[in-house]
């Protein structure tokens, strides 16, 4: 091991960027590489059963050989997800706008929200099957928009309430009215309590979606795949479709971020430290 | 210069927070003039924010009379007759430092050029030239001060309203900020109302010194602070200075300062539902 000692590089030039971005990066893909190294060494040195854990060269093989199987199901999965996620998060989102405009609305609402909150909502999906058709998508996006709606609505709600009382009292003495107030304040102050709550939503809707298809869906299901190749004890194929299932879900979880990066470029958080 | 009338006049002003629990104004009377810097000055508790705010309508008082040029409080504060600066700087992080001074002019409805122009004549006076476009969080505490006042005196108002600008800044900051206070009070011919717990910084920028005591909070003295303009360095080197100094701490003492049990933010937040 050789000890490197890393000096500040100062800004400016692109390529010193790129170096300072690969240096930054490093240490995670290092352990990255790792942790396939010892998934793919240990199962075969250790000569685990391929139904307990396969070697991720077998999974990654199945799915190539399968992999429009594979797409189409995730894709199908993936649209109940984001179509739960956009239908829970705009409610949430114009829940939150009307509470904390009403605040009484609020105080009367906010303790069966937040009862509703730690209700496990998962366990409904065999009700919304029921509801919605068992193959429809519908049935599985209403899941996941139930499960989306509670911690987008309380961080929104917290956003757009958490503002320093002089923020407002500046308004006021511009003869800011309740709207100027929302638009120029409380709105821009909640957007990242809004995007924490979306980030953690997106996350939360793909579970619903998978597990919803658990209960029962259609054949093109992502959920139904995974349920399906374990019952067959065609374990390679379920865990390529758990591969699948988590690499849409990180996907929807970094589109999401950089939305949050883009729309609040003046965030410190998203930038480096202190420029002075 | 006493023709014109009094920018801000108080009569019998009284707040009570609460269901009459805590007296915070009792009994003042308090007119300033076109062109006063009045200091409100006292230990916490003494109610001097919450004046500040009756002043500006941010608050309503429990009795009394608040005219501000002429009319209501109210109808002053519909008016954008003040600008008001907090002890903390209030700009909005989403904003960038220009956008930070030029918020109330998009609000007045300046269009896009002479807000531009506007903003460019200010951060000159405030000297943050080179700073337009760094974001609130990139500047020190100081820096961010001056942004807040630069706002505050955008659409030139007559009446500037500052509850403690400087009192979470490091003495030498403060002191070189006191200097460009007086420096931007004197080219901009506004009146000022200014609340402050340094009796150094009162006595510097003041024309008037207003002692106020706590529990219920009034008015205890009003002095007349008579060292020459343009204040500068030199004015804190003087006997004069040091007299004064002596005089507004004998009756801050003489009401008996001592400070209070609720903080005044807390119940100010409470009353206005925030």
């Amino acid at each position: 091991m050789s000890t490197a000692v890393v000096q500040p590089v100062p800004r400016g030039s692109l390529t010193r960027m790129v170096g300072r971005r690969a240096r930054d990066w490093a240490p995670a893909v290092v352990v990255f590489a790792l942790g396939i190294g010892a998934w793919e060494g240990l199962v075969r040195a250790l000569g685990i059963e391929r139904f307990l854990l396969p070697p991720l060269s077998d999974i990654v093989q199945t799915f190539w050989e399968q992999r429009e199987t594979f797409v189409d199901a995730g894709l199908f999965t993936f649209k109940e997800a984001l179509g739960g996620f956009l239908i829970g998060s705009g409610a949430a989102i114009v829940c939150a706008l009307l509470l904390a405009r009403w605040r009484a609305l609020g105080g009367a609402l906010m303790p069966y929200a937040i009862a509703a909150n730690a209700v496990p909502i998962i366990a409904f999906a065999p009700i919304t099957n029921n509801w919605f058709g068992i193959l429809s998508p519908a049935s599985k996006m209403a899941i996941a928009a139930v499960i989306c709606f509670f911690p987008v609505m309380v961080n929104t709600l917290r956003g757009l309430t958490s503002v320093r009382p002089e923020s407002i009292e500046l308004m006021r003495s511009y003869a800011a009215g309740d709207v100027e107030i929302f638009r120029r304040v409380r709105i821009p102050n909640s957007l990242p309590y809004v995007f924490t709550g979306l980030k953690v939503a997106t996350v939360l809707a793909m579970i619903a979606a998978i597990v919803g298809d658990y209960f029962g869906g259609s054949q093109e299901a992502l959920g139904i795949l995974i349920r399906r190749s374990a019952g067959i004890f065609a374990f390679d194929q379920a865990w390529a479709a758990i591969l699948v299932a988590s690499v849409l879900g990180i996907l929807f979880y970094a589109a999401v971020a950089l939305v949050e990066r883009l729309a609040m470029s003046w965030h410190p958080s998203m930038r480096g430290a202190r420029a002075e | 210069m006493n023709e014109r009338p009094d920018v801000v006049s108080l009569q019998k002003i009284s707040k009570e927070f609460g269901r009459g629990e805590v007296v915070a104004l009792s009994g003042i009377d308090l007119n300033v003039r076109p062109g006063e810097f009045v200091s409100l000055i006292g230990p916490s508790g003494c109610g001097k924010s919450t004046l500040l705010r009756i002043i500006g309508d941010l608050i309503a008082p429990s009795a009394g009379e608040v005219v501000v040029n002429g009319k209501s409080a109210h109808q002053a504060r519909l008016d954008r007759d003040y600008g008001i600066v907090f002890q903390d700087a209030v700009l909005y992080d989403w904003r960038t430092v220009a956008k930070n001074i030029s918020l109330p002019l998009e609000m007045l409805g300046w269009d896009r050029r002479r807000r531009a122009e506007r903003v460019r004549e200010l951060v000159e006076l405030v000297e943050l030239g080179g700073f337009e476009r760094h974001h609130p969080w990139q500047l020190s505490g100081g820096m961010q001060q001056r942004v807040s006042i630069a706002r505050a005196l955008s659409f030139e108002p007559s009446l500037l309203l500052m509850d403690e600008p400087f009192g979470a800044l490091d003495e030498m900051t403060r002191e070189r900020l006191n200097m460009e206070l007086l420096r931007i009070w004197e080219a901009s011919g506004s009146t000022v109302v200014f609340v402050t717990h340094s009796i150094s910084e009162a006595v510097f920028l003041s024309t008037r010194v207003v002692v106020m005591s706590p529990r219920p909070g009034r008015i205890t003295g009003i002095l007349e602070i008579d060292l020459p303009q343009p204040r500068n360095a030199d004015t804190r080197e003087q006997p004069r200075f040091f007299e004064l100094v002596t005089q507004v701490r004998d009756t801050l003492r003489a009401g008996g300062a001592d400070s209070a049990d609720i903080p005044e933010e807390e119940l100010i937040a409470a009353e206005e539902g925030l």
